[in-house]
This record gives structure tokens, sequence and C-alpha cells, in this order.
């Protein structure tokens, strides 16, 4: 088990053929993920040859999943072409979409949102923005190095990707069931709660890290979710505690407005539901190490 | 990036919502100018971009284009919150009936857009939200289905409005969905929105935000700004870097915004220790950064004035470490003798033990090498603190 991604996925790549495409094509083809094909109507018939391997490359998602039986899609398309993407890979019910593109406009992302629920939330949507999700020594669908950390009973949930890989290099000696970062745009798919509630059904995940930062009010909610449904044992760590307001960090939904979405706010929901908050991330991973010790 | 009133007033003329006249004036004399023009009573509006500015001295009505004149040399230099009126809006008088609320925004936990409006107008709405939530409607819109008239027509009812009253409005509410939608906006707001007296609807002020994102599908758009921006930022940002200038004295580069972010606060944690010493700036050189774009953000950052140490803090996922650590030495070699900053660089992930390897063999006298975050933090801020 893992959540989400395991040894069955067989994945596909939207924007294959492109720069990062191809590059990260390569490295999750070296981190053991089956990847079965691409994804470019212009190039449509095509195969490309890739660490060794031929991968087809075909019309559209629907083609891809008839003649591979994929069941993953990772999408590295440029931002202006996002949304259809998006909608081919809804259209067809993959059962996992994962959008690593950064820079998509937020009308196009909450487009693709209520078109995925207009068709009965067939598929999963991670990102944008996002570095993906890994199940360590299982798949690796996104661009997360897939050598930072082993398999193990942690579950990782992070709007930010490179505080998910600080964290699963200090967490590498327990060793990861799987980590989903979930992207730090204003409209994503997949939530933290979603993933709680997934690593809390996962046999195979015996803690859970949540990692959160300034905007929105994601981190409230995951922590009434917490105190309401999670039995498993949460440490959470927010950044961004010296942003001034109005002035985005960097994400395109990291920015304090008004009273809303600190992470003074955060910190204190997460502590008011009894989750433990550390104050920067090898605290975090210390406090974990503590709650897992204890198991 | 947000609008200014007059820009927001010239875009919802240009999309049929109705507005009165608005001129804009950089100086006393173009004031006068714009009031003489306009005739009759006219408004002397503060273009700042943050609230209370009627509080502030920034909004005069004047009777005569003397009076406009004489409001306009009051309100150009004044300073609201921080903010230095360099701009002001001459618009035309309004002899208001009733004032509403309407707004259409972003609702990000709920992945979808949300109309807000209420009859009750004239107050600030964060009061009306919190003071008296009934008479303020919270309506979802559909991101594809959008507004239509239908639409428009449940969103005055909802927020109050009389079945007479909703017809008048409705219809506006479609054009203001039009702005949001055609200009990506991520927020449209009416406050107030009008009834005058000879029965008319108008948008007395707005407030627009466009999505950065989609900058792509406007290259229309001018980018004349007259908002206060920092020097450094600017540069920043000709050189495509995701850069934030801070107060603080401790220079941050990092890769990714998260992580960034987070270096940030441990890096304040540690200056607790060390005379109370803040971070200076956020900066994220992103994603697969190369040695180039290194050397270009350290260059932007030792041009702060404030800079006393400088914390490189790199977790190489897709950017590796050895570029980036010939980025330093990149940047370094071009300083030559005009280097004075210490720089701490905690390198860690990909190619870490090749990049760890340029910098001790570059062995510069003002670069430390630390093995974690928190001690590399702690370091930058003694550094800085002395």
């Amino acid at each position: 088990m893992a959540i989400f991604l395991d040894e069955n996925s067989k994945i596909i790549v939207q924007g294959m053929t492109g720069a990062e495409g191809m590059k990260h094509t390569t490295r999750m083809l070296k981190g053991g993920s089956n990847i079965v094909g691409g994804v470019n109507p212009r190039k449509a018939g095509e195969t490309v040859n890739v660490e060794g391997k031929d991968l087809p490359v075909f019309g559209t998602v629907a083609e891809a999943m008839a003649a591979t039986g994929a069941n993953v899609s990772v999408i590295f398309v440029p931002p202006a072409f996002a949304k259809s993407a998006l909608i081919e890979a809804i259209d067809a019910e993959i059962p996992l979409a994962v959008a690593i593109t950064e820079g998509i406009p937020v009308h196009d992302s909450a487009e693709a949102w209520q078109y995925n629920l207009n068709h009965g939330s067939k598929t999963r949507l991670i990102g944008p923005n996002c570095p993906g999700i890994i199940s360590p020594g299982k798949s690796n669908a996104g661009i997360t190095p897939w050598d930072i950390a082993g398999f193990g009973p942690i579950g990782l949930v992070s709007k930010s990707g490179t505080l998910t890989y600080q964290m699963m290099f200090e967490l590498r000696d327990i060793g990861i069931s799987t980590a989903i970062g979930i992207g730090g745009d204003p409209v994503i798919g997949t939530t933290h709660i979603d993933a709680l509630a997934a690593f809390e059904a996962d046999p195979e995940t015996k803690a859970i890290v949540l990692i959160g930062e300034i905007g929105g009010d994601s981190e409230e909610k995951a922590a009434a979710y917490i105190a309401a449904n999670v039995t498993k044992p949460v440490v959470a760590y927010v950044a961004g505690f010296t942003a001034p307001e109005g002035k985005t960090m960097g994400h395109a939904g990291a920015i304090v407005s008004g009273s809303a979405g600190t992470a003074q706010a955060k910190k204190e929901a997460f502590e008011a539901a009894g989750v433990k908050v550390g104050k920067t991330p090898s605290e975090t991973a210390k406090l974990m190490r503590e709650v897992y010790a204890a198991l | 990036m947000d609008l200014f009133e007059y820009q927001a007033r010239d875009l919802f003329e240009a999309y049929g919502v109705p507005v009165l006249q608005g001129l804009i004036a950089d100086t006393p004399d173009e004031a006068e100018a714009a009031a003489a023009k306009i005739g009759g009573v006219v408004v002397v509006k503060a273009q700042v971009q943050v609230g209370g500015r009627g509080k502030a001295g920034g909004v005069k009505v004047a009777k005569t284009v003397a009076e406009a004149r004489a409001h306009a040399e009051n309100i150009l230099g004044l300073d609201i919150k921080g903010h230095i009126v360099k701009r002001v809006m001459i618009a035309q008088g309004a002899s208001i009936a009733s004032e509403f609320y309407f707004s259409i925004l972003l609702d990000r936990s709920n992945r979808t857009f949300l109309a807000l409006c209420s009859v009750e107008g004239g107050m600030e709405i964060e009061q009306l939200a919190v003071e008296r939530p009934e008479a303020l409607a919270k309506v979802a819109v559909d991101a594809i289905e959008g507004i239509d008239l239908n639409k428009a027509l449940a969103i005055a009812k909802a927020g109050g409005f009389n079945d007479e009253l909703a017809a008048k409005v409705a219809p506006v509410f479609v054009s203001l969905w039009s702005v949001f939608k055609k200009e990506d906006a991520t927020l449209v707001e009416v406050n107030p929105l009008v009834l005058d007296e000879s029965g008319k609807i108008l948008a007395l002020d707005g407030k627009v935000t466009y999505d950065d994102n989609a900058e792509f599908r406007h290259t229309e758009r001018e980018h004349v700004s007259i908002a206060k921006v920092d020097p450094l930022e600017a540069k920043a940002k000709a050189l495509d870097l995701n850069y934030v200038k801070l107060d603080g004295s401790v220079g941050v580069i990092g890769n990714g915004a998260g992580l960034v972010m987070s270096t940030l606060d441990v890096v304040a944690y540690a200056g607790e220790k060390h005379g109370g010493v803040k971070p200076a700036n956020f900066l994220d050189i992103g994603g697969g950064a190369s040695a180039e774009v290194m050397a270009n953000g350290l260059d932007v950052i030792l041009g702060d004035e404030q800079v006393k140490s400088v914390f490189v803090n790199v977790f190489g996922g897709i950017t590796a470490c050895d570029a980036v650590a010939n980025g330093i030495v990149g940047a370094l070699n071009s300083l030559g003798d005009s280097a004075s900053k210490p720089l701490v660089v905690r390198l860690d992930g990909n190619n870490v033990v090749e990049g760890r390897r340029i910098l001790a063999e570059y062995n510069h006298p003002l670069v430390t090498v630390v093995e974690t975050m928190d001690e590399a933090a702690d370091k930058a801020a003694e550094l800085a603190n002395r």
C-alpha cells in the first residue's frame, strides 16, 4: 500500500516531448517509475527512446490509456495549454492526473476543477504547481528526486516542493510511505484533508507530517479535520511567520491578507487540535521522531 | 497586480459598466484643468492602493475649479499609511440616493468564485460582514457558467434588493462578471455601487486585481504603475527573479518558495540570539536554477546596503548543488575585491558532494559552508550582528 500511487501505477506523460517533460520522464524512469508512453497530438505515432525504453507518443490521453492501460498522467504542458491538457485527462477519466506546471491562470484551474466536478470527479487531480507524488520504492509521478528517502511508515503532505524534499531528507532514516506535494496555487485539486483521509486509511502509514504555508485556510480546515477524524499521530510545520502582509511569497497562493492566512493562526489551529507544530523543519522532524519512537 | 481606482474606472467604462467622468491629474494645474473640463461639483480623490484614504484627508469635494486646485495641492504628496500620493483623480460629483455593495472574487477554499452582494452599502464591507453577516449575501459562482442575467437577479435578490432595483443592478453585475472573466481578475469590487437621484445605477469606486499568472493572455496591457517600487525589486524583476525586499540585515537566497519562506523564519529565530537581526529579503531562485541565476541573485542581494551577511540555503532537488556552487564562485570572481559581505552556504541534495568540493577548493575567505539549515542560520545571524 501507499496512497494514490503504487507499484501498479502505469504512467503517461502529457507534454513528454518538451524539454521539461523529457528531462523528468528520464528522471522518473531512472527512479523506477513505470512510464508507458507520452501524449502530444503533434507527434502522435512517433516513438521516443528514453533511458533505453521505447515510449510511444499518442495523440490523446484516451488513446494512450486504451493502448497501454495507463492509470496516471503527469502533466508538464506549458501554462497556456494546461487547461486543455487537464480537460483531456478528465474526459478520458484517468484515475489520477498530476499537474506539475507552474503559472497556470487561476481561472483555468477553477474551470478545470469545475469541469471535473461536472464529470462526476472520476479523476483525482494533484496540483497544479506542485512536485507531484512519490511512493518511495514503488512509483514516482512528478519531479521529486527519487533517492532522497526510502520506503517507510511516514506519510507526508505539503504545499511546498522543496520543503517536501527537505522533510523527506530529515526523515530518511525512518522512511516515507507516500509524499504528496499538493501545490502552492490558490486553486488546487487534492487538499491537505484528502491526503490526511487517505493516510488515515492506509495501513502502511503509521504517522503523518503535514507541511503548510501562509495563505488560504487549508491548514485551519485540516486541523479541524484531524481533531474529528484522524487517529494516527500528526506533526505539522507552517512556513511564513516572517512574511509581511500583502506581499506574495513566491507561490501565487502564499499571501497574507489582513488577518487571514497568517502562519500564527494556522499554528494555533493545529495546536488547538492537539497537533504538535515544529518551529523549524528540523524541529518538526525531531517531533516526528519522538512521536514515532512512542508508537 | 492591483489596479488603481482610475484604472478600474476606465476598465469598467470599456465594459459598459456605468461610471461617472474621471480624469487623472499629477499636478494642481492638471487638476484645475480636469475640474474645468468636467464642470460642476467634482471630487478630488487620492490614487493610492491602501484603505482609509477618506479618513486620511485623501478625498475632498470641490464646488469650484479653484477649490479643486486647492484640494489637489493638499492631497498630492500626502502620506497615507506610507503611500505617497502621486496622482489624483478628478471625478464628477454624484447625487447619491442609496449605496450598495457588490464584488466577485476567488473563493480558494471552495475552488470556485464567489459574488458578495448587499443592498446595504456605505460602510466598510469587513465591518458589515462582522456586524450584520445576514445582510451580506455570499453566492457561489460556477467557474464555467459565470454570471448571466438570471444568476445576476438571484444574486441581487439574495443581497436584499427589491424586484425593481434588482432589475436595474443585474445587467451591471453581468458586465462586472465580463470584466472579471475576460480580464483574468481575482477580484472585482464596486464599493459603493449607487443609485443616484435620477434613478441611474453607477459604480462610484472600484478595485480590480489581476491574476499575474494570466499576463501572457493580456500582452496588450500597458504596465504604467505609479505605485512605489523598490529599486532592488525592480532590478530583480528585470532579471526574472522572485524577490521581495524586507527590512532586516541577513540576505537570503534559496530554491523553492516554501523553503525560502521557511529560511526567513529560521533566520528570524536565530536572530533572537544575535541582537534581533532579521532577514533582509525573500529570494527564490526556483527549481533547476543555473549558475547564472545564482550569480544574478547574489548580485541583487549584495546590492542591498542593509545586508550584512548572506545565507544561501539550497536543497538540490532539480537544482544541482554544483551549479549553485559554481554560481557563487562566478559571482565572487566578478565582484573581485569589492566583495565584502560574508556568505554562509548550506547545500544538501542533488550533487551535494561535488557542490561542497567546489566551494572547499575555492576556499574564499568570505564563504563559510555549514552542514545544517539551523546552524547556517545561526552563523549568518551572528555574522550580521558583528
